[in-house]
């Protein structure tokens, strides 16, 4: 066993840290949060392409197709720092649909598309051409994520896969005030036809599209979750009261403290879930990455005291996404229920 | 210990409830949260129907305006105001439980005539400017400064997070009058002082919060010219004429709320009914546990208030018990909320989401739940200072 990151994989990592801090610095996030709603609500197409050409979305698409042909820990770790820095978009979607991309190629088709053109748009998702977007029509009915400015929407049923153009989800959904300024979200009515009392299937491409997705959110969330422990520790560190840094009051400490040992510990079933797909760990992973996430946030938000309570500090962005990946894929009552049926489960499993 | 009313409480509480069905109907609309002038004369213009009516400063001494009325009768005042969905105290908020209060305990004659009936009418809005960048939690190393010239303060130095400053008429300040040395410690040299707020040299630039409204401002002060007749309390003592401000908010100030907590949940109850999810064994229970810790609080209250009864007014340290439970109450209240509205607690544009965002600063502002925590053990228990 050498469950510790390869050496490719961390200069995979370190790429990706590298290429947002270029592409996606602090001051476009900001620009992003800062100006008019409706400014906010549009992304950035160039970036999107940017991200595209650097593999972030053809990570897993054989090279046969055209891909990087890496797995999904290598997808973790990418994302993993697209939520460090708040990288704003449906880059789980648009992941998994050039996933999809790679299986055409390889010879399939996207179930439950007939269109050729979208053939053509789950191929474009691999370069970054295209924006997809997700409607998870299995699970907790989810708001989609930046709907206006999507070309397709990756629509899961409880068994079934499909890619939709945007437009055709769109007239049949309307915009709320989305509490994350960075995430334009639209409510969807159920669409019965598609829906299955018996909830969404455990086993299939689509459970599979599912799982994959709740990961890699997951991923984002610890890339969140990490961050905010640096910011609280950096304010910590040099805000001053009582004539000594805040950072040197236990109170404060144990705060810090704590925030590491959520992030790491859900880093650590994050990772092991992307080695063994198992729905168990996945499970685990988006339940305790979800928390540490919205957690943390909320601690760093405690440390910063009044500052916290801004609009000014990014403190609060974590926040807000953090609620709105929460919301993603499996929600916390999906992933316990999940959890506890492993446990009474007669497959055998070890830890 | 008896929790029964007297029948002058339940005769007071009947008077209270008629008046308030008669009044609350004549209320206009209720503006929109980011109208502050708008939100200004709203609750200006309710604190004008309460003080018409003889409720204005129901627990006030009578020679500051106030009606004299016990501790009891204002928290059944505070109670059926808010079961009734009156207004809360809103822009009134210092001048009522703050700079009210302490001009009322230190003020000299002439100034409680000179503020305390404004505040009372409705007609003067004050704000509270205690904070400043470097001194937050540790207040008292505070350094904007007022030096004397014959008969007027000028002070110079900068606020930050001073809510309504932008609505205000007056400020109740902190300045340093004397530099901090070997002599004297930092909370010596401190004084109060009310601040017009349209003086000369007085700038606010309004602070964006979390919930994308700007409730607090920052403010620069460039040698305002304060006469020394707005000194209230003496030179230096200002610190201790301050604590009796600050107990005074960690006191009665969140009763409103209070009741406020127990109604929001049954609504959650009623909503989680509607859509489903009280289906959810988890959910159900989880607004169980709620309803204790709401009641707990209301007679924690209860209990602070007969004790304030006993020993003559000025509410102690246990309000920073209270205090501590209720800003973790209120925010796990509306963690709740989200759970209960589903996909709809991303909507900004619910109710409960805006409640829930602004929840956010209760376990910071008037106090961190550090330094609550700090308070309660040193001064309640007893144990060492420490660092
Ligand atoms: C919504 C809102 C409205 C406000 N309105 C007003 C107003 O009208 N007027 C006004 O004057 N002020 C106002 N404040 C300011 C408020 O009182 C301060 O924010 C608060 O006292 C904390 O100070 P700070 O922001 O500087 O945080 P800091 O003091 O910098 O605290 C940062 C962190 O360090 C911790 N910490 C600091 N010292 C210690 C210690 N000794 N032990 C353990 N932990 C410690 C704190 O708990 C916190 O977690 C408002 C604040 C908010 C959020």
């Amino acid at each position: 066993m050498d469950f510790q990151l390869t050496d490719d994989q961390r200069a995979l990592r370190a790429g990706m840290r590298e290429l947002l801090e270029r592409r996606f610095p602090r001051a476009r996030l900001r620009a992003v949060v800062d100006g008019d709603a409706e400014r906010g609500a549009e992304l950035d197409r160039a970036l999107w392409r940017k991200l595209g050409a650097a593999g972030l979305f053809a990570l897993r698409v054989p090279e046969s197709a055209g891909g990087v042909g890496l797995g999904l820990p290598e997808a973790v770790l990418a994302f993993e720092e697209a939520g460090r820095a708040l990288l704003p978009g449906p880059l789980v979607a648009t992941e998994l649909a050039a996933g999809l991309s790679g299986a055409l190629a390889a010879g399939g088709a996207v179930p439950g598309s007939s269109e050729a053109g979208l053939s053509g748009l789950a191929a474009g998702a691999v370069q970054g051409e295209t924006v997809v977007t997700a409607l998870d029509e299995g699970g907790a009915r989810a708001p989609v994520e930046h709907l206006a400015c999507a070309d397709a929407v990756l629509a899961l049923g409880p068994t079934t896969v499909g890619l939709i153009p945007a437009a055709e989800v769109a007239r049949a959904a309307e915009p709320i005030r989305s509490v994350d300024p960075a995430t334009p979200l639209h409510r969807t009515a159920p669409n019965r036809a598609r829906q299955d009392p018996a909830g969404p299937s455990r086993s299939g491409i689509a459970a599979r599209l599912r799982r994959e997705a709740a990961l890699l959110t997951a991923a984002q969330q610890l890339g969140s979750a990490s961050r905010t422990v640096e910011l609280a520790v950096d304010h910590a560190k040099r805000r001053t009261q009582f004539g000594r840094p805040i950072g040197a009051f236990q109170a404060v400490q144990h705060l810090c403290a704590q925030m590491l040992v959520r992030a790491e510990s859900s880093r650590s079933v994050v990772y092991a879930a992307a080695v063994t797909e198992d729905p168990g760990d996945i499970a685990a992973a988006k339940l305790l990455a979800d928390e540490a996430a919205v957690h943390n946030a909320r601690d760093c938000l405690q440390v910063h005291g009044g500052m916290g309570f801004t609009w000014e500090a990014d403190v609060h962005l974590h926040l807000k996404r953090a609620w709105v990946r929460a919301g993603q894929w499996q929600c916390a009552a999906a992933a316990e229920e999940e959890l506890a049926a492993g446990l009474v489960s007669t497959v055998e499993t070890c830890l | 210990m008896d929790l029964a009313f007297t029948e002058d409480e339940e005769d007071f509480r009947h008077r209270l409830r008629a008046w308030l069905a008669d009044a609350l109907p004549m209320l206009p609309d209720r503006p929109h949260p980011a109208d502050w002038p708008g939100r200004r004369a709203y609750d200006c213009g309710w604190q004008r129907m309460l003080h018409d009516a003889g409720y204005a400063g129901l627990h006030w001494p009578k020679d500051a305006g106030g009606q004299g009325a016990t501790p009891t009768q204002h928290l059944i005042f505070l109670e059926e105001t808010e079961r009734a969905g009156a207004p809360y105290v809103g822009a009134g908020f210092v001048g009522l439980l703050h700079a009210g209060p302490t001009i009322a305990a230190e003020g000299a004659a002439e100034q409680r005539a000179r503020w305390l009936p404004p505040i009372l009418r409705g007609d003067e809005v004050w704000c509270q400017g205690f904070s400043e960048p470097d001194a937050g939690s540790d207040l008292a190393s505070l350094r904007t400064r007022a030096v004397r010239d014959g008969d007027t303060y000028v002070v110079s130095g900068s606020k930050i997070w001073t809510s309504h400053a932008e609505i205000a008429d007056w400020c109740e300040l902190l300045v340093r009058t004397a530099p901090v040395n070997a002599d004297t410690p930092k909370h010596r040299g401190i004084t109060w002082l009310a601040m017009p707020m349209d003086a000369p040299g007085v700038t606010v630039r309004p602070l964006r919060t979390l919930a994308g409204t700007a409730e607090f401002a920052e403010m620069f002060l460039d040698e305002v010219r304060v006469p020394v007749t707005h000194r209230v309390g003496e030179e230096n003592d200002g610190w201790r004429v301050t604590m009796v401000t600050l107990s005074f908010e960690r006191g009665t100030a969140f009763v409103g709320e209070v009741v406020a907590c127990r109604r929001v949940l049954e609504a959650l109850a009623r909503t989680a009914k509607a859509n489903g999810r009280w289906d959810d064994t988890v959910l159900r229970r989880r607004l169980g546990r709620l309803a204790a810790e709401c009641a707990a609080l209301w007679r924690l209250t209860q209990w602070n208030v007969s004790e304030a009864q006993r020993t003559g007014g000025v509410p102690g340290v246990g309000g920073s018990v209270f205090k501590l439970r209720f800003s973790q109450v209120r925010q796990e209240l509306y963690e709740a909320a989200a759970e209960v509205l589903g996909p709809d607690a991303l909507d900004a544009g619910q109710e409960w989401v805006a409640d829930r965002l602004s929840s956010l600063s209760y376990t910071i502002a008037a106090g961190t739940s550090q330094i609550q925590r700090n308070i309660v053990a040193e001064r309640i228990l007893g144990l060492p200072k420490g660092r």
